[in-house]
């Protein structure tokens, strides 16, 4: 589904990505850890196509299509999902205005016809069941005065109701408290099919014990140092991140 | 430049989509201002003896008075003798029907997007349209009349009802207020005459749209809106004007005058032709409306959504004489290119327990400059007197500038008054995140834009809401919308 291959880009003068490689298909999950500036967050901004970082080599692929080559919306559009570590406050959009508009957008782009209000509001009723997201926040301005636990639950609402193919989800488990942390999971659980695909970017290990991964991979200074099993996850936990450092270090001797 | 400041930069430089000229042909004033000229006006007008004293009054004033200095801008030069200060469309006659009214007039209207038809009608809105100076047609007059409203041109009113003008002309708004009402007082062409009778809830929104159209034409419009006792009205009124290129002044002046008990509500929608990208050729506009809420429990509400002219210098403002009244103004102004707004409210506070609420929401894009500028004063007797002010704005991009000017001056100490403000600029985060849900910069843009002036917004009636926010959209955003 998603193919990325020897991926390098910069903000400004700093390189962050350096060689990324990584193939994600249908129906898997991913996880990327990591420790602080190893440019797990880098990856999501210029997968989603944040303008201030800035490609200097690579390809990502997306069912067939250059990924790189399309604008931020377009990639929406294409079936990218990015659910923000740092959801945006939009003051007097309302919330539900927002996701229609999003949704039709998204759907005049694959020729669907709109939904009218019935049907949206049958789907937005249905959704916010299925992720637990509360009634009352769907007609407030988009995350204004939310909690942090709010806007992350509205990102994984938004996920839902936008039914993308690949959905990156950066460092949603921060910032968490543990009944948050497990309505978010369940969440993403109850949306996991063989037709989607998830990419969790996360510091902790303690996500991957609501949302078990297939495959773990370990980032640090812009490149993929160490894949695995859901096993490596509890490894990192374990011993921490200087002993692949070391490893690293040893390699490129 | 990255793409969002580029779409920013696009929508935020776009030309005014309005700009054509209707080809009528126009009864001018010989060029220039003096004596003669406001005679010349006053006998076209065919108006009694009074109305030609006051008139002069105010030319006398006009000549006594300097420019105002106190604006945050400077003024540009204006030359009062190179102006024409009166043009109607010739071979003016009463129309039966809309069958009988100038095709190109119609296609001028159609052109705006004014439907002079059924729809407004069924909408329940009587229109009285002012094209330059002359009202073309009334509707829906014979429904008011049953009720004993009276909604006419200004010039009828002079004629019909020439105790109920003589009562109220100039109380509000003397004919000394300031230079360009002065001016106003001297040459005004026309304009619209509202009363609404004692207990009468007028059961439709007043419309009225001005068209400035003959070339270098300065356009004096006077209104003049009368709520008598317990009574209840919703005046809307509507503008854009062609493209052309020279300056225009436009000097209006609008008073409003609420009697015990009663409410008059005043929306504006401005969109004359503010410039091409470098400022040049659009519309001074220099307006003084002011209300007073004469007797007690009386209110008044003015909401403007103001987009075009090069200058908009304009403070519509309350008189809270009676007890118990209330003055509302909500505000949104738009400025891109090189267009100035220097707009804003006064409140004045003078009788017990009166209330006054400000908000107002400023845009500025290209490289304008928005400012607001709001007065509340409470006087020695107004106790208990409350005003809630909220001045917000919004930036798009790096070259245009916001200031707010708040003025409070109390003389009583059981006043409350309070002021909130702030600045913000449309982030590029905010609109990578709707971006990264599908939606385009210039949606996104259009998006935020909403519902920062939703609060607004919401103040219009309905009809006239969906017009303002596709004007915002037309300017802010292009071809969407």
């Amino acid at each position: 589904m998603l193919t990325i291959k020897n991926l390098n880009a910069r903000v400004e003068d700093k390189q962050i990505l350096k060689g990324i490689n990584l193939t994600v298909n249908a129906g898997e999950v991913h996880a990327i850890m990591g420790p602080n500036g190893s440019g797990k967050s880098s990856l999501a901004s210029v997968l989603a196509g944040r303008e201030n970082y800035e490609v200097l080599e690579g390809e990502v692929d997306l069912d067939g299509k250059d990924l790189l080559d399309m604008s931020p919306e377009d990639r929406a559009r294409e079936g990218l999902f990015m659910a923000f570590q740092y959801p945006i406050e939009i003051p007097g959009v309302s919330n539900i205005n927002f996701l229609r508009t999003a949704l039709n957008e998204i759907r005049a782009y694959r020729k669907l016809p709109a939904l009218d209000a019935k049907q949206f509001l049958r789907m937005s009723k249905e959704r916010q069941k299925l992720v637990e997201f509360d009634a009352k926040l769907v007609n407030r301005s988009l995350n204004e005065g939310f909690s942090g636990g709010e806007k992350k639950r509205n990102e994984i609402f938004q996920l839902a109701m936008l039914e993308p193919k690949i959905s990156i989800l950066d460092e949603t488990d921060s910032g968490l408290d543990i009944d948050a942390l497990r309505i978010v999971s369940n969440g993403v659980n109850k949306l996991r099919s063989k037709d989607n695909a998830f990419v969790l970017i996360t510091h902790y290990q303690r996500l991957l014990e609501y949302i078990v991964p297939d495959f773990v991979h370990v980032l640090y200074d812009g490149r993929i140092i160490k894949s695995g099993t859901k096993e490596l996850a509890l490894e990192l936990e374990e011993r921490g991140y200087d002993w692949l450092k070391e490893t690293l270090q040893e390699e490129t001797v | 430049m990255d793409t969002s400041d580029q779409i920013i930069q696009d929508i935020t430089t776009q030309e005014y989509e309005y700009g054509f000229v209707t080809d009528i042909e126009m009864d001018m004033a010989p060029v220039g201002l003096n004596e003669d000229t406001v005679k010349f006006i006053s006998e076209k007008k065919n108006e009694p003896e009074w109305m030609l004293k006051w008139r002069m009054k105010g030319y006398d004033s006009f000549l006594r008075q300097e420019m105002p200095t106190w604006q945050n801008f400077t003024l540009p030069p204006m030359d009062f003798q190179s102006i024409s200060y009166y043009a109607a469309p010739k071979n003016k006659q009463k129309y039966e029907s809309l069958d009988e009214v100038d095709p190109e007039l119609l296609a001028t209207f159609a052109k705006l997007g004014i439907p002079l038809n059924e729809q407004k009608v069924l909408a329940g809105v009587a229109v009285d349209y002012v094209f330059d100076s002359i009202s073309v047609a009334t509707t829906y007059k014979e429904k008011l009349n049953e009720l004993g409203i009276i909604f006419c041109s200004f010039g009828e009113a002079v004629q019909e009802h020439p105790e109920l003008v003589k009562k109220y002309l100039g109380t509000v708004v003397p004919h000394s207020d300031n230079i360009f009402a002065s001016l106003n007082t001297a040459v005004f062409s026309d304009g619209s005459f509202v009363y609404i009778p004692k207990g009468v809830r007028c059961p439709m929104e007043l419309s009225t749209y001005f068209r400035i159209n003959a070339e270098n034409t300065g356009q004096f419009e006077r209104t003049l809106i009368i709520a008598d006792e317990g009574s209840y009205v919703s005046y809307l009124e509507g503008c854009t004007a062609p493209m052309r290129d020279e300056n225009q002044l436009h000097a209006a002046v609008v008073e409003l005058i609420a009697l015990e008990g009663a409410e008059i509500k005043y929306s504006t929608v401005q969109n004359w032709y503010p410039g091409d990208k470098e400022g040049r050729g659009g519309i001074y506009n220099f307006v003084t409306k002011r209300g007073v809420c004469r007797g007690a429990n009386s209110k008044i509400s003015w909401t403007q959504v103001e987009t075009g002219s090069s200058i908009t210098w304009k403070y519509p403002s309350v008189i809270l004489q009676g007890d118990n009244s209330t003055g509302e103004f909500y505000s949104i102004a738009v400025t891109k290119n090189r267009q100035v707004a220097d707009t804003g409210t006064k409140m004045f506070h003078i009788g017990k327990n009166t209330k006054s609420r400000i908000i107002s929401k400023g845009i500025s894009a290209g490289r304008s400059n928005n400012s607001y500028r709001g007065l509340v004063q409470v006087g020695p007797k107004a106790d208990n007197a409350r005003n809630f002010t909220q001045c917000d704005s919004l930036l798009l991009g790096a070259e245009c500038s916001a200031n707010t000017f708040p003025y409070i001056e109390t003389r009583n100490n059981t006043a409350m008054v309070e002021h909130e403000a702030t600045t913000s600029k449309i982030g590029e985060d905010q609109i990578f995140y709707l971006n990264q849900r599908g939606i385009d910069s210039e949606k996104a843009v259009a998006l935020i834009v909403n519902g920062y002036v939703k609060e607004v917004l919401n103040q219009l009636p309905m009809e006239f809401a969906v017009e303002a926010q596709k004007l915002l959209s037309i300017t802010l955003e292009g071809s969407v919308g």
